[in-house]
């Protein structure tokens, strides 16, 4: 057998795979932090929680109104979206005009209490959600066996993400959000509804949150601590994508998930920690990330 | 100010006085019951140790010899310089005389040091590592449900001997993994077998893919999961999607708890074989503690941490109310001389290194055909008497021991 680095070859791309499926996920919420900076100038710390409650709405659906998997990939995140557009109406609207850390300060608080609520109601062992029937079993690749419904997950993930990414950077609706993000008081000018445009987006971007956390219920329990032990580890990523970058948080979120996944294979005990040595790195070699610009 | 002083020397003194007197100090019992209430183990001790607690003390009575028994709890959130600043806080200002559970058996080490140094007893029902009762052993400290070493012998060797000869460990990487691997480790070469090797995780990890396709990859028969809590049906969900039992590989979940089968569900969880000091169904006395601790729990049934934390709040109290005293080097004396006979252990004794010795039992999960309802998970595969379940005395390595 191939061997490298004292490594057998197929299990190094075993792990190159499992790296880049953990990275969809890092993909999909870095993606949502980056949107909602980038937008909306707001460290969403509840992000995390949100991703939580995206799984748990689809457990609910489908132990209180029998919705199934297919069904609950749709409206599970526009349930969490929904929850989304009242937080930002009723509290985070009010905050923008304030330093950054008012809103960090509300979505950090906000995360602490939607869990708190999840944790007494359900408590911390996690409930299970079945894979779906269609996408059970899965594929020897020769080197691995890959379970379908991973194989599933990366290329969600990765339609999503681009399809977002192309949304922003490449449609008019994008063009009028990214002008207004450099100049609101000129884009409201020409009778765009700024204010209704933020709320959308906030909404979309938790949206994209829940729907991670559907994709994550079959996969791990669906569990109240869910988005509190994966949320630190994706504010890292959107660092070394650099601040507000939509591909950067894309291609570092699956760029990081492969490393982790060869810190496993070499080192597994740091692999909690991979991350945020990256993060110094690319920090002290350049301080707005990989794909970020100073901002203005 | 001087005054004020000479006056506290004074009541020093006296309360040094009478305490040699053998008394309860502060007119008060107090017990703490410190574990983790937010963070991965939260369901298998948590709330519930300090419900089980609390039962215990109203069977009691509510007093010890005319003085009122009271009950603290918090959150040491599993970490070790935590658990120990809130152990000494209660000692030293809020005058707690017990502190029971502390699972996660790092956090459980500081605490048993903190303890033992300001001669406050200590019952562990949470934490597992048999360093409690070996290098680090104390005076203060009785190691009540469970350890590293029952849960090897009991899992450990039951595996081996159905053919499970060559082994490989996932391992949550502190001081409880550690201890469980290695005592693994040696009852599988003791019995003939071999460990390949092992990965070890961070704790409370999401995502075990990485270390199952290694231990796929190692080509084992056996792979033993020496972690806990979430940790534990993360694995096992993990390794059921990446087909490893379907791949001819057997899980050996070392330690698991009913929260956990629950968690899982009978469907992933069936068939599993694992080592408990409790189940719930087991017989009239089991079942009423059980649906009275229910009750209390919106539903939920007594893991054995449950139970350890009731008897040996139970245990504890007997022993001040017998000698009036509740110093706890004096408590924890007395509690090694008085037999146990309870629910929980109907033949418990406490050895001289702290080890409550009782049965343990090897369970199988059911499936789900075969279980009747709610909670009805397990049948149990054999009783494992304690003198078998627990690392001889002539083993340990306790300094009390030696003398």
């Amino acid at each position: 057998m191939m061997e490298i680095l004292g490594v057998p070859a197929p299990v190094l791309f075993g792990q190159l795979l499992l790296g880049l499926i953990n990275g969809s996920f890092y993909a999909l919420l870095s993606l949502g932090l980056a949107v909602i900076f980038g937008m909306l100038n707001v460290i969403n710390f509840a992000h995390g929680a949100l991703y939580m409650t995206g799984a748990f709405a689809a457990w609910l659906l489908l132990n209180y109104l029998g919705i199934g998997y297919w069904p609950a990939l749709i409206l599970a995140p526009l349930l969490v979206g929904a929850l989304g557009i009242v937080l930002e109406r009723t509290m985070l609207a009010r905050l923008y005009q304030f330093d950054h850390l008012y809103g960090l300060l509300l979505t950090f608080g906000l995360a602490l209490i939607i869990q708190g609520l999840f944790r007494n109601a359900y408590g911390v062992s996690g409930q299970p959600y079945p894979i779906p029937s269609a996408l059970s079993g899965g594929t020897n690749l020769g080197f691995m066996f890959l379970p379908l419904y991973r194989g599933w997950v990366v290329i969600a993930s990765v339609i999503v993400c681009f399809g977002t990414w192309f949304v922003i950077e490449r449609t008019r609706l994008g063009a009028y959000l990214r002008a207004a993000v450099e100049n609101q008081e000129l884009v409201r000018a020409f009778g765009i509804n700024v204010p209704l445009m933020m709320t959308l987006t906030y909404g979309f971007a938790v949206a994209l949150a829940g729907f991670a956390g559907v994709l994550a219920a079959p996969i791990y329990q669906v569990n109240p601590l869910m988005g509190q032990d994966l949320i630190i580890v994706v504010f890292a990523i959107v660092v070394i994508g650099g601040l507000g970058s939509m591909l950067g948080s894309i291609v570092s979120g699956l760029g990081i998930g492969i490393v982790e996944g060869l810190t496993k294979t070499f080192y597994p005990e740091a692999s909690s920690v991979a991350v945020f040595v990256i993060m110094a790195i690319v920090l002290a070699l350049r301080p707005h990330g990989l794909f970020g610009r100073p901002r203005t | 100010m001087r005054t004020l002083k000479l006056t506290a020397c004074a009541l020093a003194l006296g309360l040094g006085a009478t305490a040699a007197q053998a008394e309860i100090s502060g007119d008060t019992v107090k017990i703490g019951v410190l574990n983790d209430q937010s963070g991965l183990y939260a369901d298998l001790a948590g709330k519930g140790s300090v419900e089980a607690a609390r039962m215990a003390v109203e069977d009691f009575g509510g007093t010890v010899d005319g003085k009122k028994i009271e009950i603290l709890s918090a959150d040491h959130q599993n970490k070790p310089d935590v658990g120990s600043n809130i152990a000494r806080e209660w000692i030293d200002v809020d005058g707690v005389d017990v502190i029971v559970d502390v699972p996660t058996s790092s956090v459980a080490l500081a605490v048993s040091k903190v303890a033992n140094e300001k001669d406050t007893a200590f019952i562990v029902s949470g934490a597992a590592t048999t360093r409690l009762t070996n290098d680090d052993c104390a005076a203060t400290t009785v190691h009540y449900t469970y350890d590293t070493y029952a849960l090897a012998i009991g899992t450990g060797k039951a595996v081996v001997e159905e053919g499970g000869k060559s082994w490989f460990f996932i391992t949550a990487d502190y001081a409880f993994g550690h201890s469980l691997e290695e005592d693994t480790s040696a009852v599988v070469k003791e019995n003939g077998g071999e460990v390949l090797g092992s990965v070890r995780h961070p704790l409370s990890s999401s995502d075990f893919s990485s270390y199952l396709l290694q231990a796929q990859g190692s080509g084992a028969q056996v792979i033993g999961l020496a972690n806990a809590g979430t940790d534990t049906t993360n694995s096992i969900k993990q390794a059921n999607e990446f087909g490893i039992v379907q791949g001819g590989q057997q899980l050996a979940a070392l330690l698991m708890f009913i929260t956990d089968v629950d968690a899982l569900g009978l469907d992933v969880a069936q068939g599993l074989t694992l080592t408990t000091g409790f189940y719930w169904d087991m017989n009239d006395d089991t079942r009423a503690f059980a649906d009275r601790f229910a009750e209390r729990m919106n539903g939920q049934r007594p893991t054995m941490v449950h139970a350890g934390v009731y008897s040996g709040v139970m245990h504890y109290l007997k022993a001040v109310s017998e000698i009036d005293d509740d110093g706890g080097k004096a408590a924890v004396e007395e509690m090694k001389k008085l037999p146990i006979h309870d629910f929980f252990a109907p033949n418990g004794k406490i050895r001289a290194d702290g080890r409550m010795v009782h049965d343990m039992y090897l369970v199988q999960v059911k499936s789900p055909d075969e279980s009747q309802g709610e909670w009805d998970y397990y049948n149990v595969v054999r009783t494992i008497p304690g003198d078998e379940a627990y690392q001889p005395l002539s083993k340990s390595t306790c300094s009390l021991v030696k003398q």
